[in-house]
C-alpha cells in the first residue's frame, strides 16, 4: 500500500457538559488523516488517543442508524460516512466539528433530539390501516405504488435537514423538513388510511408547510438523497387536491400565480400582494410599497407589461391544469 | 472569440420592481459585446410558488419557455436565481423522464411546439464566468472598485442543490464554499468580504406567508455584512436584492437592531468596473439609497 495518501489537518472539536460548564469551549488537535479516513475515525482517534472524555453518538458506522451526524464547518454530516478527503476539497485543512445543534448540546458533540422527536411523532409516522387479524393474503404494494414513495422510506432520521433548517432556527413551531419526508412517506403509501387527518396537521399555520422559506438546504444537506423539499412540494399538492387547503395567505400567495399568469402571462407582483393579503392585509405593505413607488419599482395596473403570445399561454392554462381552488 | 449569444429569460421581477436590473443587464452585455435575443413569449415561472399548486401546470409553462430558446437554437440565461432554479428543474425533470416529457409535450403540441432538451440553460453570473471569462473581464476593467468591501450574496436558488445546479454550469460550484460571486468581485478589483450568511437565505419567498421567519433572515444576512466591514453588498438574483433593498425596516425591527446597506446586482457591479455610468445601471432605482457614486 504505497499510494496511502495523508494530510496534516488541524480540527477543532466543540466541548460542553451541560453539567459543569457554563460556556462551550473547543480543543485543537493536528492529526495526520489518510485519504480513506472518515470523520468517526478522527473523533476515535481523539477519543481513544488524546482525551477518553470526549462524547460522540456513534453505532452501525454503515450510515443506517442515523446517530453519528453532526457539523463540519457547518455542514450537516454523517461522521461515519463523510470522508475527510472530500471535507478538505470544500473546506481546506481547517476543520471545525461541532454538534447538529450548538444551542442543544448536552455533552460535547451529543445533543438532546426531543424537539425532533416530537415533531416526527406529531405526524404519524407509521401506516394507519385497518387490516383483519388473520389475513388471508398479503397487501401487496406494486413497483409502480412503491415508486410514488419517491425514496422518502430512506430517511434514517438523522437530523442533519432538521438541524439545517433555517426557517426551524426560527420558529420552533415548524415542523422541518424530516418531519414532513415522514409524513409524506406515509401519506403516500397506497395501504395508509390516515393520509387526509395528516395532510391536516402539515397545512396548519406556523407548524405546516407553509413556513418554508425553500431554501434548498435540506436537499442539499441530506445524506441519504430523501430530498424533503420535493416531498413538502408534493404535500402542498396533496393539500390541494384533497380540497383542503385553507383560504389564508399561503394558499392564496401560491394560487395567485396562476391567476396572474392567466392574466398577463407575467406576474402581477402588486396584484399578487394584495390578492394573497386581502385588501386590508395588504395595508401593511403601504409604507414599503411608497419607497417603492417613489423608486420607479411599481408598475401600475394599466402599464403591467403583457407576453407575447399570451393566448398560447391562456389555452395551456385551460388544458393544462389539473387542480381548483 | 465568436461573438456569444443567448435567448434571454428575462423574468417577471426584472420588468416591474427591478427595472435597474434589466438596464444594467442589458448595459454590462452590450459592453462585453454578448448578444441576448429576448424571450418576449415567455410566460412566469411561477417563483417556485405556483408548483405549489399546480405541479404540471408549472412544467408545461417552463417548458414551454424553453421551448422558445429552443427554437433559436440558443442557450437559456437567465437573471433571476429562482427563474433558473424552476427553469433548471424542469429540463433536469423532463430529460430523464420519458413518459412526463410526452405528456408535457402533448400539451405544448395543442400550441404547436414541442419540448426537445436541446438548450442549455444557465444564469447570467455563470455565462460570464465560464464562457466570456474572468480574465477577459479584468482586461476591460476601467474603473477598479478597488477602494470597496463587497460582500456576495449568493441566493440559495443559484447554488442549491448542487448536483442540479453543476448541471447547468462548467465551473464546479460548492453550495458551502461558493466561490464564482467572489471571483468576479476580485476580477472588478473590489475586495471580496467573508462572512456566515454568505450563503444562506434572505427568507424573500415566506415574506407573506412567514413575515417574522423572513424578516429576520433579512436582518441576519445584512447584519453578517455590516459587522464583517462591507461597504456594500452585491446578488445575482433579484428577489435577493428586493428583500434586501426594500425590507431594511422590517428586518431591523425583527433583529432589534439598525441594519442597512446599499445592495448592487451583480450586472450593476460589473457595470460600475466596466465604466457604465450610474444612470445606465439605474442606481436611481433602489430603496437603500447607493451613496457611494
Ligand atoms: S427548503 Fe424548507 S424545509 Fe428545507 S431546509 Fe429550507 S426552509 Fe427548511
Ligand atoms: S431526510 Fe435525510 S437529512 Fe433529514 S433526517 Fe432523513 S436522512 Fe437525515
Ligand atoms: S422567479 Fe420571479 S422573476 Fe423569475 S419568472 Fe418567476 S416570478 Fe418572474
Ligand atoms: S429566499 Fe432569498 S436567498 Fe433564498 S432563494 Fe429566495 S431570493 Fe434567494
Ligand atoms: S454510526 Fe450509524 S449512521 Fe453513522
Amino acid at each position: 500500500m504505497d499510494t496511502i495518501k495523508s494530510q496534516q489537518v488541524t480540527f477543532k472539536v466543540f466541548r460542553f457538559n451541560e453539567e459543569t460548564d457554563y460556556l462551550p469551549y473547543y480543543n485543537t488537535y493536528v492529526l495526520d488523516v489518510t485519504h480513506e479516513e472518515v470523520v468517526l475515525d478522527i473523533l476515535n482517534r481523539i477519543k481513544w488517543d488524546h482525551d477518553g472524555s470526549l462524547s460522540y453518538r456513534r453505532s452501525c458506522r454503515h450510515g443506517i442508524c442515523g446517530v453519528c451526524a453532526i457539523k463540519a464547518n457547518g455542514k450537516g454530516i454523517l461522521a461515519c460516512k463523510t470522508r475527510l478527503f472530500d471535507l478538505i476539497e470544500t473546506f481546506g485543512s481547517e476543520i471545525t466539528l461541532e454538534p447538529l445543534s450548538v444551542k442543544r448540546a448536552i455533552k460535547d458533540l451529543i445533543i438532546d433530539k426531543k424537539d425532533f422527536w416530537d415533531k416526527h411523532a406529531a405526524v404519524q409516522p407509521y401506516l394507519v390501516s385497518d387490516i383483519e387479524e388473520h389475513p388471508a393474503s398479503e397487501h401487496l404494494v406494486s413497483p409502480h405504488d412503491a415508486e410514488k414513495l419517491l425514496e422518502a422510506d430512506y430517511c434514517i432520521q438523522c437530523g442533519a435537514c432538521h438541524y439545517s433548517c433555517p426557517a426551524l432556527e426560527i420558529n420552533e413551531q415548524y415542523f422541518g423538513p424530516a418531519a414532513f419526508a415522514a409524513a409524506y412517506r406515509f401519506s403516500a403509501d397506497v395501504r395508509d388510511e390516515a393520509s387526509v387527518e395528516r395532510l391536516h396537521t402539515v397545512n396548519e399555520e406556523a407548524q405546516g408547510v407553509w413556513d418554508c422559506v425553500k431554501c434548498m438546504e435540506c436537499a442539499e444537506v441530506c445524506p441519504k438523497e430523501v430530498n424533503p423539499i420535493e416531498k413538502i412540494t408534493k404535500l402542498h399538492n396533496m393539500v390541494f387536491e384533497a380540497g383542503i387547503a385553507k383560504n389564508n395567505v399561503a394558499t392564496r400567495h401560491a394560487v395567485g400565480f396562476a391567476h396572474s399568469i392567466a392574466k398577463h402571462g407575467l406576474l402581477d407582483e402588486g396584484e399578487l400582494v394584495r390578492y394573497s393579503e386581502g385588501n386590508i392585509g395588504v395595508l401593511k405593505h403601504v409604507p414599503v410599497a411608497i419607497k417603492m413607488f417613489t423608486k420607479g419599482k411599481i408598475v401600475l395596473p394599466w402599464n403591467m407589461p403583457k407576453a407575447d403570445k399570451l393566448d398560447e399561454i391562456q389555452k395551456l392554462i385551460k388544458s393544462s391544469s389539473t387542480v381548483k381552488f | 472569440m465568436e461573438k456569444l449569444k443567448y435567448a434571454l429569460f428575462t423574468g417577471c421581477t426584472a420588468k416591474e420592481s427591478t427595472p435597474e436590473q434589466m438596464m444594467s443587464t442589458l448595459a454590462v452585455a452590450n459592453k462585453l459585446g454578448i448578444e441576448l435575443v429576448e424571450l418576449t413569449e415567455a410566460s412566469c415561472c411561477g417563483a417556485s410558488h405556483l408548483q405549489d399548486y399546480d405541479d404540471f401546470l408549472s412544467l408545461v409553462l417552463n417548458a414551454r419557455n424553453i421551448a422558445y430558446a429552443e427554437k433559436h437554437g440558443l442557450t437559456m440565461v437567465t437573471i433571476c436565481n429562482t427563474c433558473q432554479l424552476n427553469t433548471a428543474m424542469t429540463k433536469h425533470r423532463l430529460d430523464h423522464n420519458a413518459e412526463l416529457k410526452a405528456k408535457v409535450n402533448a400539451k405544448l403540441a395543442e400550441v404547436g411546439l414541442e419540448y426537445k432538451g436541446s438548450s442549455q440553460i444557465t444564469h447570467f453570473l455563470y455565462a460570464i464566468i465560464d464562457d466570456f471569462g474572468l480574465d477577459k473581464i479584468k482586461e476591460m476593467v476601467v474603473t477598479p472598485l478597488s477602494q470597496f468591501n463587497i460582500a456576495p450574496f449568493y441566493g440559495c436558488h443559484n447554488i442549491r442543490p448542487s448536483e442540479l445546479q453543476n448541471e447547468s454550469h462548467k465551473s464546479h460550484e460548492s453550495a458551502y464554499t461558493p466561490t464564482s460571486l467572489d471571483d468576479l468581485i476580485i476580477a472588478c478589483g473590489g475586495v471580496n468580504v467573508d462572512y456566515e450568511q454568505k450563503n444562506k437565505c434572505c427568507g424573500f419567498h415566506a415574506e407573506l406567508q412567514a413575515p417574522r421567519t423572513a424578516a429576520v433572515l433579512t436582518g441576519n444576512a445584512v447584519a453578517g455584512a455590516m459587522d464583517a466591514n462591507a461597504d456594500w453588498m452585491v446578488t445575482p438574483c433579484p428577489l435577493c436584492h428586493l428583500k434586501l433593498d426594500t425590507q431594511t425596516h422590517h428586518a431591523s425591527v425583527a433583529i432589534g437592531r439598525e441594519v442597512s446597506l446599499p445592495v448592487l446586482h451583480m450586472q450593476q457591479m460589473v457595470g460600475l468596473a466596466l465604466g457604465c455610468t450610474p444612470a445606465e445601471l439605474g442606481l436611481n432605482h433602489h430603496v437603500t439609497k447607493v451613496d457611494f457614486v
